[in-house]
């Protein structure tokens, strides 16, 4: 979240896409509600009717997959709007906050749904060059301040979207014209500066071949809405699980070590080359350019992972840390496919279900018979534990060796948890953990204690990253400790970093994760601060726990004020600057404490200025919509049908309209969890949801003669599932270029182990992924359905 | 001054976290249900469910209401249970387990299908109102647990007003023309009370809730007669522990008057 839950109640429009929010983030609603008491109103797009729409003031339905296209009409909306109505817009903001009048490069080109560069060959851009703003001779970026250079990034923007008018994109998406002109309408109101408009997401807008453009498309609007920094505005990802802002920050993802650090690669074979690849330069004065410092962090991760073993001489221990071979994607589908091929031998499917959660359960639950070992570390056996004895298999023909270590729950163990929007909250353990299941962190120190000496004894491939660690934790591991190694240390002093503002880059300070410097101080640890006064006007709490970066609650913040440092909306303050005592006051600014309002607020990049036009995407600088890899239709934008730098792994397996008809969706419910390993063994959720549903429109079900409750069965190219069909008018048919489309709705929390049990839907889904995430396209494929 | 339960169906989310507090703090045992067809389940209120959101759907329109008990001051179980098992605590209606013969007649009585015999212990059984919790000033833990502000606890006077605030609310600002209050005056008044979108008849509720305490009362007489004096000796005993309590009650409530 760029905000946090608490200030979604400073809303005036709340916009729902993507996101179930309602039903799978309970507590959002919370806010909303609150923002609903005042007067605001609530947009929910979805191809689905759900407990979420049922609160909203308008539910606009399309169908699945076609996101891009309904925000392109929101944005050639905005445009044209913004050009004909400037007085309802932020106009400073637009001009000297955005990149709105950079000018790009004239070699730059889009035809027929391709950005210049590309390489069909490798289904990459491999030439972006032409993606970048003309400088000038200083090397500045060069810009038209009225925007009408054509190179400038706002016509080029309105150029884009030219072709997404109105009659295109309800014939695209399924949505009425009156619903689509309505919603821009509502949302885009609130460019006005004294109106916030706030999106909410999750997976709906992510599970796609396009989804991280889908967000792209939500900045480039919150941009031109002026949106983004202020109270009661942002992008906000509502994120999956309790914890997932904390894994991701600590580097849950292939790409990363902690604090979005880049992975080291093998294209940097040294730490030098490392550090050169990861600090972006500007010669533009108003630019902050923050990451600049990313030399300080990585030595400080470097040190406070490898400790004294970790030298000027040997690169801070830098040929310790493994690196990714260049060009090789270890996402979660190549990795199944890597086991799949006998590639990976072991796994340590830890709090994580993939024989349910992950896409082509078929595919997954075969390979997981080609590893000699798999520990599952979890609260129950779950289906990926107990993969071996599931339906249908002969248990004597597997030779995986399978151990399942018990752990935790929540309220067994201490630690800190990190939220959506960003507060680490620490909480403590309440009873202790049935027989002998053990926290993550036991289980965790316990493993390279003994990995430890195993490798000292025996050695082995690259053993020192092993050997070398810094790894005093005992056996029985404080979570206090790491909590301070993770917020570091000043090792000439010894005492705790107050921030990482004073990290260095010469290995006089170690600091596990950059982003939580400054949560875990010599005044105690802030994460366990709970005091609930707001001494703001929004809802900041900013002595409830702690949040990152340095306890700014609202990132981007320098934005919500205009040159001279005072808010847009003074209603809603969330910084200003005093002149004459050269401070901010109200929330922690966006770095550089002391540098008045002269800076360009979007620190994180390189230029400042936030991007409409954004290079830095694998698959274009505008968000373009393609139609997912099965789709019932072409696609009307452009004669590319699938984002061209999608990837996909087995292509043999694509469904196609003339089999596979039908829309197929999945998603969760408010009663279960995830794969459900944590709900389908408690007695009252099973209770509330007690069987695997599929939904359906009432005209589909009368074509199919299916009556609700019926047993049916739903198919897509790659296997099948029994389920019980709600029929429901919630799910209504959409209009699309002259054609009926019927979507089916498959909630995927189901397995074979647990009180309550059912086929998977991931079963159906397919194996492709996003271009830049290679997050699996969940939400939209093809199925049949029919009575069982 | 009287507390009261208040359920904002136009702010409930259906998340049924109210079904699974119930249950945890009133330690009650979970249902065998199966996939019907519908989000709703289980099927219906019992000695074992407490409160359940209740799912209607109308075009553009997923309608959720929290069904429970209504705690009213005329309360059709009390007035018909025998054996004055069901007397107010306050606020709060409750059947006393240890006085419950299981008879079943105010399962009949109640306008609003709320009690209900478990077949284990042979009586019958519903929401206290978490009559333990209000009574040490927590609210009750539908309430306590409720994400969005839906279901609140607290003075039923403030909570009329806040009722009264909030459909001018949904009426001026969000169009439910037909949005209203629904147990201020029902029934001597009602202490769950509720703010509706929509008519009551719309979300399952009687519109003018009556007790059908004639007709159970005829019942019982004949049955007492058919059983005989001596048979109907142990009613006797319990049917003076009854008037024994509404005199107490009465003189009770005489003196904070």
């Amino acid at each position: 979240m760029t905000n946090h839950w608490t200030d979604i109640a400073n809303a005036d429009v709340v916009l729902i896409m993507g996101s179930n929010a309602a039903e799978n983030h309970p507590i959002s609603f919370h806010w909303v509600t609150k923002a609903m008491e005042k007067g605001a109103t609530l947009i929910h797009v979805d191809p689905r009717f759900t407990r979420t729409s049922a609160r909203a003031n308008i539910h606009a339905p399309l169908r699945s997959g076609t996101d891009i296209a309904f925000l392109g009409g929101m944005i050639k909306y905005i445009v044209e709007d913004i050009e004909q109505n400037p007085q309802n817009y932020n106009m400073e903001y637009l001009r000297e906050y955005t990149n709105a009048g950079w000018l790009i490069s004239d070699k730059f080109n889009f035809s027929d749904g391709i950005f210049n560069g590309y390489d069909a060959a490798a289904r990459s851009y491999k030439d972006k060059s032409s993606w970048q703003y003309q400088l000038d001779e200083n090397g500045i970026p060069r810009q038209d301040k009225t925007f009408q250079d054509p190179q400038s990034v706002f016509q080029l923007l309105k150029n884009h979207y030219a072709r997404y008018d109105m009659d295109t994109v309800s014939r695209v998406t399924g949505t009425s014209k009156d619903l689509l002109l309505k919603v821009y309408q509502t949302f885009a109101s609130t460019g006005r500066p004294n109106r916030a408009g706030t999106i909410l997401y999750a997976m709906g807008t992510t599970q796609h071949t396009v989804g991280s453009q889908n967000v792209r498309a939500y900045s480039v609007i919150q941009l031109l809405l002026a949106n983004i920094g202020i109270a009661g505005g942002g992008i906000n990802a509502l994120r999956g699980e309790s914890n997932v802002q904390g894994a991701t920050d600590h580097a849950l993802l292939f790409q990363y070590i902690p604090g979005y650090l880049p992975v080291p690669s093998t294209a940097q074979p040294t730490l030098a080359k490392y550090l050169e690849a990861v600090t972006p330069k500007t010669s533009d004065p108003r630019s902050g350019n923050w990451k600049q410092h990313q030399p300080k962090y990585a030595v400080s991760m470097l040190k406070a992972w490898y400790g004294d073993n970790a030298t000027k001489d040997n690169e801070f221990g830098y040929q310790y840390l493994p690196k990714i071979q260049a060009g090789v994607n270890y996402s979660f589908i190549a990795l199944m496919e890597a086991i799949n091929k006998g590639t990976i031998k072991g796994l340590l499917a830890w709090g994580q279900n993939p024989a349910v959660s992950g896409p082509n359960s078929n595919a997954e639950r075969t390979a997981l018979e080609k590893l000699d070992w798999l520990v599952a570390v979890d609260l129950w056996e779950t289906e990926t534990a107990g993969f071996w004895k599931r339906p249908g298999v002969d248990p004597t023909t597997i030779k995986t060796e399978v151990f399942l270590l018990p752990a935790a729950a929540s309220y067994e163990k201490e630690g800190s948890v990190s939220n959506s929007g960003r507060w680490a909250q620490w909480r403590y353990k309440a009873v202790s953990p049935p027989g002998g299941a053990e926290d993550d962190l036991w289980i965790t120190v316990n493993l390279m204690n003994r990995l430890r000496a195993f490798y000292t004894m025996q050695g082995g491939p690259n053993a020192e990253a092993i050997t070398k660690l810094a790894w005093n934790y005992g056996e029985t591991p404080d979570p206090n400790v790491v909590a301070k190694e993770i917020n570091g240390y000043d090792l000439v002093t010894g005492k705790l970093m107050n921030n990482f503002l004073a990290l260095k880059d010469d290995g006089t300070t170690a600091c596990g994760n950059w982003l939580y410097s400054g949560s875990y101080t010599e005044s105690g640890n802030l994460m366990a601060r709970r005091d609930p006064k707001d001494n703001s006007t929004i809802g900041l709490f900013s002595n409830w726990a702690w949040c990152w970066p340095v306890n700014r609650r609202i990132i981007y913040n320098r934005a919500s004020v205009n040159s001279s440092g005072n808010p847009f909306d003074p209603k809603r303050t969330v910084v200003k600057w005093d002149a004459e005592n050269k401070k901010w006051t109200g929330d922690v600014i966006d770095g550089f404490g002391t540098r008045g309002p002269d800076l360009y607020p979007f620190i994180m990049l390189p230029e400042g200025a936030g991007r409409l036009f954004g290079m830095g995407m694998a698959d274009g600088p505008f968000p373009e919509h393609y139609e997912p890899w099965e789709s019932p239709v072409q696609n009307l934008l452009s004669n590319t049908e699938l984002n061209p730098v999608a990837r996909v792994w087995r292509p043999e397996e694509q469904g196609t309209p003339d089999r596979f008809p039908y829309v197929g969706t999945t998603y969760r419910v408010s009663e279960h969890w995830q794969a459900g390993q944590m709900t389908r063994n408690l007695p009252w959720l099973c209770e509330l949801m007690p069987g695997m549903f599929v939904e359906i429109g009432d005209e589909l079900a009368q074509n199919k003669g299916i009556m609700n409750g019926d047993k049916v069965i739903v198919e897509s190219a790659r296997g099948q599932v029994h389920a019980v069909a709600i029929v429901t008018n919630r799910l209504a048919p959409l209009r699309v270029d002259g054609q009926v489309i019927y979507q089916v709705g498959i909630p995927w929390h189901w397995g074979y182990n647990g009180l309550v049990t059912g086929d998977s839907a991931n079963l159906l889904t397919p194996y492709i992924g996003d271009a830049n995430t290679t997050i699996p396209e969940y939400k939209a494929f093809l199925v049949n359905i029919r009575r069982a | 001054m009287p507390k009261a339960r208040l359920i904002d169906v136009s702010k409930c989310i259906a998340c049924r976290a109210c079904q699974v507090a119930c249950k945890q703090w009133n330690e009650l045992e979970a249902m065998p249900t199966e996939q019907r067809g519908s989000y709703e389940n289980p099927p219906r209120l019992s000695a074992n469910t407490w409160i359940k959101v209740e799912f209607r759907e109308r075009p553009n329109e997923w309608l959720f209401r929290a069904h429970t008990c209504m705690h009213c001051t005329n309360a059709g179980c009390e007035q018909v249970c025998p054996t004055g098992a069901i007397s107010h605590h306050g606020e709060a209606v409750v059947i006393d387990q240890e006085w419950c013969v299981g008879c079943g007649y105010c399962a009949q009585a109640c306008p609003f299908h709320v009690p209900d015999k478990d077949e284990i212990t042979g009586t019958a059984r519903k929401c206290t109102l978490c009559v333990d919790r209000i009574t040490n000033n927590l609210s009750p833990a539908c309430a306590k647990t409720c994400p969005t502000g839906a279901i609140k606890f607290g003075e039923r006077a403030d909570l009329i007003t806040e009722a009264n605030n909030r459909v001018q609310t949904l009426v001026n600002l969000y169009g439910y023309r037909r949005a209203q209050v629904y147990g201020e005056h029902e029934l001597g008044g009602l202490h769950t009370l509720y703010v509706l979108t929509d008519t009551p008849s719309v979300f399952g509720l009687p519109e003018e809730p009556r007790i059908a305490t004639s007709r159970v009362g005829t019942q019982w007489l004949s049955g007492v007669i058919a059983a005989g004096v001596i048979a109907a000796l142990p009613f006797w005993l319990l049917f003076q522990r009854k008037n024994r309590i509404q005199s107490e009650r009465e003189s009770k409530e005489g003196e904070t008057r």
